[in-house]
């Protein structure tokens, strides 16, 4: 194998991203919000890629453009090379097969008046599989075993009200993996579970993603669980990536300055804190998204920034080596004081 | 004036629900001292949120404090009046901000007329007067870091950061000795939250607070609590400082090597940590204890990889493991009496 020295070609990529655009617009034209603004980024086969940044920054829709859930205003999505944007009545209904999303709330995202066993039936149906119930049953119970709901009899007859937060989001999983998916966009899917059982699911799913060899973007607002799950991690902000990278490169070597200022503002459970006031490195609050900032978009908010930030146009990605980018035009300036 | 301005003791709050009493706080003591911060901390429904509101009086129904005393600066809250508490305890003596707070803002008043309700509640109508009292409204919006013009404003038109903010003002301004704060950064953006633990920090050195700081996250506590108290199914697990529960690294002289209590040292290695790299998360298999029907000896025993058949039998009384470092744990105490021998 010389997995190194070939390039990062279209073959081990399972989706593509290209600048994808998606503008939400409202009052009457008025208000225009540039959500995601150019987002691009590969999945590669077998990877787990973390979209991380705060509230309004795009992830969330980045996640449901994936899932042909909202249209983009502009851009390309190709899964397997395959153009995933404009598809027919057909092929978008195979696309929701292999393409899957694991919700943020596991108590939203279920009927309640159904049984786990009709929970899990239902795609099954809507997707023809399985000729009768008692081989969809069966379908139902390997599932239930995959996600260590055992003894699935158990489980089977009860609502999710009866579930655990942790079991329910357990279910949401084997929903998703009961169709056989390749890629799974699983949108904050531990933030509303209980810190002891968090891990556990997060352990679960990685678990299942080795086995079955699944692709999985993982969005998440905390980048420590991202450090736990994920292989290399986008780091977004009000609608685009500003780094991009392995997981161990953004966090150890963080290289653009909203990167920095998120990891300098993470608590780390270790005395010799307390009452010590944190330096962060920003001013202010993420502005909104209807508002973009001219030039760079961060540049209200960096310490680093200059004129030339605020006028010259948006500065794109540069790659550092390694598949490490980062977006920041003053980047050698201020890692090397050059 | 004593260096202790709350006290708790043997508390009890249970919820008389349908299926029974939820013992939901079972015997809870501890103390606050001037200036201190005690962090609250455990998973969902380990009684952190009932302990808050029962240090203002104010169970919510059909919960009922069945025994125990708190002390607030001299003064016993438990089985005073409703209109007592409201007069001369909430918000004068103690106060809190409480969990989404900032979301339950009424949309159609100005935070000027929301202020200004919360005053004349406690204070009465009248007692500062028109100017008096939007002097003391802007005093307390600056000090949280906003300017005056946020009186004037309705709650839909600040960010998340901006609104915690004001209710950080309205717990603050009838100037009150404690303030319990519940989950207050745990709905905003790291950034967000890490501004509003400095302002917390800023806050308490500049007014001499006293806090107990409510949140199921370990290193949001590691930032603001000098004490933490662990606590599980309505009990407490273990109490100790910010080092007795983190530890301290073997290089800066006083090893101590972290918490006692099993439960407590799950929770913390399931927490995540972002500078250190990790194979594996540790978790708690299981889940709390339904509190109607407690399990009988300790709490933790069904869900502890330690447990014995005494864990099972008998409730394990609060220890005393060097200074002020409380645990109360079976497996604790005969490590620490084989290590004695």
């Amino acid at each position: 194998m010389n997995a190194a020295s070939a390039p990062d070609t279209a073959f081990d990529a399972i989706l593509e991203v290209e600048e994808l655009r998606k503008e939400f617009v409202s009052h009457r034209g008025r208000m225009r919000v540039r959500a995601v603004d150019g987002v691009s980024f590969s999945l590669k086969r077998g990877e787990i890629l973390g979209l991380v940044g705060e509230s309004g920054c795009g992830k969330t829709t980045t996640g449901k453009l994936i899932m042909r859930l909202v249209e983009p205003s502009s851009g390309n999505i190709r899964v397997e090379g395959k153009d995933a944007v404009s598809l027919d009545r057909e092929a978008d209904f195979a696309y929701r097969r292999r393409v899957q999303m694991i919700f943020q709330d596991p108590y939203a995202s279920m009927n309640p008046h159904f049984k786990i066993r009709d929970v899990l039936e239902e795609p099954l149906l809507i997707h023809g599989i399985g000729a009768s119930r008692t081989e969809r049953m069966k379908l139902v119970e390997e599932v239930m075993e995959k996600v260590k709901m055992t003894p699935a009899s158990e489980f089977m007859d009860r609502y999710p009200h009866m579930l655990s937060g942790g079991q329910r989001q357990r279910i949401a999983t084997a929903r998703t993996l009961i169709l056989r998916p390749s890629i799974i966009v699983a949108d904050e899917p531990v933030s509303m579970i209980d810190l002891s059982t968090r891990a556990e699911i997060l352990h679960l799913m990685k678990t299942i993603q080795s086995d079955m060899d699944l692709s999985f973007i993982y969005i998440t607002h905390d980048i420590s669980t991202a450090r736990y799950f994920t292989d290399r991690i986008a780091v977004m902000y009000l609608g685009r990536i500003v780094e991009l990278g392995t997981q161990d490169e953004v966090i150890d070597h963080p290289a653009h300055p909203y990167t920095k200022a998120l990891i300098e503002a993470v608590c780390e459970p270790v005395s010799g804190r307390v009452g010590i006031m944190r330096d962060l490195k920003v001013k202010g609050e993420i502005p909104s998204a209807s508002d973009i900032p001219s030039g760079c978009r961060f540049h209200p908010r960096c310490l680093f920034a200059t004129e030339a930030c605020a006028k010259e146009p948006e500065p794109e990605l540069q790659d550092l080596g390694d598949g490490h980018a980062q977006a920041c035009r003053r980047y050698s300036e201020i890692q090397y004081g050059r | 004036m004593s260096d202790t301005i709350l006290k708790v003791r043997d508390l009890k709050l249970h919820y008389f629900t349908s299926k029974g009493a939820v013992r939901a706080l079972d015997g809870l003591s501890f103390d606050l001292a001037r200036g201190e911060t005690l962090g609250l901390v455990g998973e969902s429904g380990c009684g952190k949120t009932t302990t808050g509101v029962a240090l203002l009086g104010m169970p919510s129904p059909p919960g009922r404090i069945v025994g125990g005393s708190v002390v607030i600066d001299g003064t016993q809250i438990v089985g005073l009046p409703d209109r007592e508490l409201r007069k001369n305890v909430r918000w004068s003596k103690i106060s809190m901000v409480f969990q989404g707070a900032m979301n339950c803002l009424t949309p159609v008043y100005t935070i000027r007329e929301l202020m200004a309700e919360t005053y004349r509640v406690h204070c009465g109508p009248e007692a500062l007067g028109t100017e008096g009292l939007e002097a003391l409204m802007e005093k307390y919006v600056r000090l949280v870091g906003l300017s005056e013009s946020v009186l004037g404003r309705y709650p839909h038109e600040l960010s998340g950061g901006m609104k915690q903010r004001v209710v950080i003002a309205m717990a603050l301004f009838l100037e009150p000795k404690v303030i319990v704060m519940d989950e207050p950064t745990t709905a905003l953006d790291v950034i967000v939250q890490a501004q509003i633990l400095n302002l917390i920090k800023v806050l308490k050195r500049d007014l001499g607070l006293s806090y107990v700081f409510i949140t199921h996250d370990l290193s949001t506590e590691a930032e603001i609590a000098d004490r933490i108290m662990v606590m599980y199914a309505g009990k407490m697990a273990e109490l100790g400082s910010s080092e007795d529960i983190f530890g301290v690294p073997r290089d800066q002289g006083d090893s101590r090597s972290g918490p006692l209590h099993p439960y407590t040292q799950m929770l913390l290695a399931s927490t995540p940590r972002l500078h250190r790299r990790v194979s594996e998360l540790a978790f708690i298999p299981g889940s709390p204890p339904d509190l109607v029907a407690p399990p009988s000896g300790c709490r933790f025993s069904p869900r502890c990889p330690f447990a014995r058949t005494k864990c099972r039998q008998l409730d394990p009384p609060v220890h005393e493991f060097g200074k002020g470092h409380l645990v109360a744990c079976w497996k604790a105490m005969e490590e620490s009496e084989y290590e004695r021998s």
